[in-house]
């Protein structure tokens, strides 16, 4: 079995936090949206603090010009290799400002957000505090669209 | 992912998660989801290749035109991972006075640093930078041959970072002097658990790790699952 064939089975079966309904925000036509990328990879730059070991709910906010970041999700379990080849595999940034560039999408945000994966099982700190928090960041700055990826 | 995707999507932003676990999105009530059965870690898909990103992201982008949710999608391309080992030399054995790890990864240095130049950026330095790698090494190597872990390095082991550095220097050593295109998932991990010395010194620590009862904290992460 591959492994992960192996993490996907570990995971299936995991406690998640429970959710009884589906928020849903309309956003406006793709043409006129702003488009953000919200990652669980760990992304920062050089010159920010690292995300900790386990259970670290901090968030890095990340500038529209950013390159090769630090991949600072620390999970042995997942092919590292990519990211190190092209961010994009993990952080599109290049193909949202071809989209831009072309129309598909009306802008590229001027900040995008790290979050580090390997949450605590309740996930309640990125719930009720930071996730808020990067939100409002995000909203400040007039997005509408969020691509989220997690690695 | 899925909870951020509650968070924002409260906050007025629409979202799309690019899930990699299918049964945890399906459990979550999350409002948009394409499901894509790709190698983890890679959620666009494919390294160096723009159109096949471009075409996730249309298929998530399509997404926002469903009137109401939760909507779940699978996408119809899969990726598998490669387990194969990259094809990729190792150095000759130069000094016979130090331990083959130590000796294989002085000489894998130059091409690390030209790979290092080349991006303008490196995943090593967790627990420590490219000149504490040897040392690194030659710190498992005790732990391989015996000594207990306390005292090869106090109370304190972060086994995760130590072996997230050793492994990331070797892995970008490898991309850089196997060139071409990005070899497949898994193959640069298979190369370094299989075929090189420090991923053997790695592999007996844990052993001995193990053996010495050290918390699972530890051990577990010193090599991916399945190894």
């Amino acid at each position: 079995m591959s492994s992960d064939q192996v993490m996907r089975d570990m995971m299936a079966n995991l406690p998640v936090p429970e959710f009884e309904s589906t928020p849903w925000a309309s956003p406006p036509p793709l043409s006129e949206a702003t488009v953000a990328i919200v990652t669980s990879a760990g992304l920062h730059r050089a010159d920010q603090d690292r995300f900790e070991g386990r259970g670290d709910t901090s968030y890095r906010m990340l500038d529209r010009g950013d390159r090769e970041l630090i991949l600072g999700h620390w999970s042995s379990n997942f092919d590292r290799a990519a990211y190190v080849s092209d961010h994009n595999v993990v952080y599109p940034i290049d193909r949202l400002e071809q989209l831009a560039a072309d129309g598909t999408i009306g802008a590229v945000a001027p900040r995008h957000v790290a979050f580090a994966g390997n949450q605590p099982d309740t996930v309640s700190e990125v719930r009720l505090d930071t996730g808020p928090a990067a939100a409002a960041e995000l909203r400040a700055d007039g997005v509408d669209v969020a691509i989220l990826t997690p690695v | 992912m899925c909870v951020l995707a509650h968070v924002l999507e409260d906050a007025g932003i629409a979202t799309v998660v690019l899930a990699s676990m299918r049964p945890v999105a399906e459990r979550m009530n999350v409002p948009r989801v394409l499901y894509c059965e790709f190698p983890l870690g890679r959620p666009l898909g494919m390294p160096d290749n723009a159109q096949f990103q471009h075409r996730v992201l249309a298929a998530a982008f399509d997404l926002l035109n469903a009137p109401s949710g939760p909507v779940l999608v699978d996408y119809p391309e899969v990726v598998e991972a490669v387990e194969t080992p990259l094809a990729c030399a190792l150095p000759p054995r130069y000094d016979p006075d130090i331990a083959p790890s130590i000796d294989e990864a002085q000489g894998l240095r130059a091409a690390y640093d030209r790979a290092v130049a080349r991006r303008g950026a490196t995943e090593v330095g967790r627990a420590v930078d490219a000149d504490g790698v040897a040392a690194a090494l030659g710190d498992l190597e005790r732990v391989a041959a015996g000594e207990h872990w306390k005292e090869v390095y106090g109370p304190r082991l972060d086994t995760i970072a130590i072996a997230h550095d050793i492994r990331a220097y070797y892995q970008e050593a490898a991309l850089e002097l196997a060139g071409g295109p990005p070899p497949g998932a898994r193959q640069a991990e298979a190369w370094f658990y299989e075929e090189t010395e420090a991923g053997k010194t790695l592999a007996a620590a844990r052993d001995a790790l193990t053996e010495q009862e050290a918390p699972s904290g530890i051990t577990f992460y010193m090599q991916p699952v399945g190894r």
